[in-house]
């Protein structure tokens, strides 16, 4: 169990040490076109929310329905994009758009079929939320979803647009 | 201990050359953690038993490192020792140490991966490989992968390899090459069409050596599909058939008779308003890397199932498996918001979710007057293509409304009917088959900005099995942490002595990529489906710890 701690550690130490890219891996959107994932967070300079959930994940859809509500306000405000990322297998993938579109969801919504894009951005469970600044960096990531959380998570984009550091 | 001495001074050689990459404007380590530990007490009342280890945890950590076009990674597992209902006969799961190596170069067009990948072609119907830890299931591919783009909407795949088994790999080889072209993507001049259609075929074979005492059996197994999705507009098509050549194995028996299977889902959608209708035939489709293989275990595809994944706790207690050996089904579902400012819709609008879906068997007939169905070494029965037996699998009815009353208040209310064949799904003789009623209520009331109380309330109502349950559960949440109390009572139970409460209690704190969790309680016996693959779950008793972390 100690040696366990000692890699934990030393992973995190990790953490602080480097900014990550997001990797590029090969996703559909909802008209069954494959994209790159290196193009879908691109936003001319502005933050990017990227949102990993899954139409089985009860506290996902009530992130992405609070991010939902706000996105209007957000966008304006610090020009962010959000992009939802679902990581429902071929039993829900066909339902992922009627279940989005019904819901009257704003931002693009992506399928990560086989967990591709899931696994390389290290995700463990969903929800889990990345902050991706101007420049293509991962500056701040979130996992799961506790009631007003989106209201943190405004806070983290309010200073990533304007290029402010996050402590 | 050496292999983890190795491990982490290849962790720090990483970290320090990443460093000295990260000046030059290069690399970078990403990676994550995640560890669930159990102490078991004994309990005789629920099944629940101890172990000689007293604690068991299963631990694993990725590590990944990228510079430019290139990057390369591993995991360590540890099952020290393997936690109760994973798969682990004899302890073959047991140990600890490096499974999984990568490593890949890509660029624009190009992309080649040597060690270990997870890969699907399609629907999976022929070729998925997956992880999906909590259920045990790992059949990750060791060999080589290359992905081209011959041009935009042109993509090509190929794969070579063996599976993962535990910690060794199967005695399969498998092969398989999967295209896909996008025509609106590859044809300039449809680039803008309302009408979208891509089109995908693929072929997979399998060489395992035949061994057999009695019968001859087929070295390589050969497997197609072909798939063609067309949208236009909100309807979009998507449908894939799979053949499979003769393949005698453990799971159907060994009859030589192909399998087929066709999937088909149509749907369409505009704001406000989704509808999805599916339904698939399979028929003989089990497809593994070793033919003697069972459950869990070096599976090359994945049969999708048709019903909907359950996300409350009661209904789960009875979920549905794909049954590769034959199945048909059918699905229909509904999702309607009813618009923001209207009288039902209320300030924010309401959604309502219906969901239907039906599995029954296929119609099989014996080949000869004197030969039961799917007797060894033969060819196994006869049926039509899309026939639908008599026999009901499977059946749920859902209807779902949430709702959001005010900044204050949402609330989800379900219900639910459910048959379910319990010999089919659980493979065993002679239980009754269940029939269920579900209700549940789901209210959330936030008190002040991050702080909320989370209430869920559900009933179970049925005459078979173990008879009504309730559960109860409430959980306060403050920024970055949560507490939660359920109690899950078997009240109905016929055996008076067996009304049973499954209290837990747990706690749980959350911080950027990192969550650890501590849980006190009971927990039922059960079966526990990710993704198409079961595991069942034994009942325990005792403290769980969860810990998991991204970086």
């Amino acid at each position: 169990m100690k040696k366990l701690f000692l890699i934990l550690i030393t992973g995190i130490l990790c953490t602080t040490l480097f900014a990550q890219e997001v990797p590029s891996v090969q996703i559909k959107d909802l008209n069954g076109k494959t994209v790159n994932t290196k193009s879908i967070v691109e936003n001319d300079g502005k933050p990017v929310l990227v949102a990993f959930f899954a139409t089985w994940c009860k506290p996902c859809i009530k992130e992405l329905t609070a991010f939902n509500e706000e996105y209007e306000d957000w966008a304006e405000e610090t020009g962010v994009k959000i992009v939802a990322i679902s990581t429902d297998n071929a039993r829900s993938s066909s339902s992922v758009a009627p279940f989005v579109n019904a819901r009257g969801w704003e931002f693009d919504v992506y399928l990560d079929a086989n967990s591709d894009f899931k696994r390389a951005m290290n995700v463990a469970n969903v929800p889990h939320t990345f902050l991706i600044d101007g420049n293509g960096k991962v500056v701040w990531q979130h996992t799961t979803y506790l009631e007003g959380d989106e209201d943190h998570t405004f806070e983290i984009i309010k200073k990533v647009a304007k290029g402010q550091p996050i402590k | 201990m050496k292999k983890v001495i190795s491990l982490l001074l290849s962790l720090i050689s990483l970290g320090i050359f990443s460093l000295y990459a990260q000046e030059n404007n290069g690399g970078q380590v990403t990676g994550n953690f995640q560890s669930e530990a159990q102490y078991y007490i004994e309990d005789s009342q629920i099944g629940a038993v101890a172990v000689d280890e007293n604690v068991l945890v299963n631990s694993w950590a990725n590590f990944a490192y990228t510079q430019g076009n290139f990057s390369a990674g591993f995991r360590y597992e540890g099952y020290m020792n393997s936690l109760l209902g994973y798969p682990n006969m004899g302890g073959i799961n047991n140990g600890i140490g490096i499974p999984i190596k990568w490593a890949m170069f890509s660029n624009d067009n190009l992309e080649i991966t040597v060690g270990n990948y997870y890969e699907q072609f399609g629907n999976g119907l022929i070729f998925r490989t997956y992880d999906e830890k909590m259920l045990g299931v790992d059949n990750a591919m060791m060999g080589f992968r290359v992905k081209y783009t011959i041009m935009s909407g042109v993509y090509l795949k190929g794969v070579i390899g063996k599976q993962r088994y535990y910690w060794d790999y199967g005695p399969g080889l498998i092969r398989g090459i999967d295209g896909e072209i996008q025509f609106n993507d590859m044809i300039k001049a449809f680039a803008e069409s309302d009408l979208r259609v891509s089109a995908g075929g693929s072929f997979v074979s399998k060489y395992q050596k035949e061994e057999h005492p009695i019968y001859i059996l087929p070295n390589n197994v050969g497997a197609g599909a072909g798939r063609l999705n067309i949208i236009y507009k909100g309807f979009n098509v998507n449908s894939e058939y799979a053949y499979k050549i003769n393949d005698p194995s453990a799971e159907n028996n060994y009859i030589y008779k192909p399998g087929q299977a066709l999937l088909i889902n149509a749907t369409y959608s505009q704001k406000g308003l989704g509808v999805v209708i599916g339904t698939k035939w399979v028929d003989n489709m089990s497809f593994r890397s070793d033919r003697n293989a069972n459950l869990t275990d070096l599976s090359i595809n994945l049969m999708p199932e048709i019903s909907r994944n359950h996300i409350y706790t009661l209904p789960a207690f009875y979920p549905y498996a794909s049954q590769p050996n034959g199945e048909w089904g059918a699905k229909a579902e509904v999702f309607y918001k009813i618009p923001k400012k209207t009288l039902l819709g209320g300030k924010y609008g309401t959604t309502i979710s219906l969901y239907y879906s039906r599995v029954q068997e296929i119609e099989k007939t014996r080949i000869a007057d004197s030969i039961p169905i799917s007797s060894k070494g033969t060819l196994g029965y006869n049926t039509d293509f899309f026939s639908i037996g008599d026999e009901l699998y499977y059946q749920d009815i859902n209807v779902e409304i949430s709702k959001k009353w005010n900044k204050k208040l949402y609330t989800n209310i379900s219900y639910m009917n459910l048959f379910y064949n319990y010999d089919v799904l659980m493979g065993v003789k002679g239980h009754e088959n269940v029939y269920a009623n579900i209700a549940i209520a789901d209210l959330t009331y936030k008190i002040s900005s991050g702080v909320a109380i989370k209430t869920e309330f559900q009933g179970m109502f049925t005459k078979q099995d173990k008879g009504n349950w309730g559960l109860g559960l409430i959980e306060l949440t403050i920024p970055k942490w949560f507490f939660t109390v359920f109690d899950n009572w078997n009240y109905g139970n016929p055996d008076a002595d067996d009304r049973v409460h499954y209290l837990n209690v747990g706690f749980g704190f959350v911080n950027g990529g990192n969550r650890i969790q501590l849980t006190y309680g009971k927990q039922r016996e059960g079966v526990m489906c990710i993704g198409g693959v079961c595991r069942n779950v034994p009942a325990s008793n005792g403290l769980a710890l969860s810990i998991s972390s991204t970086f």
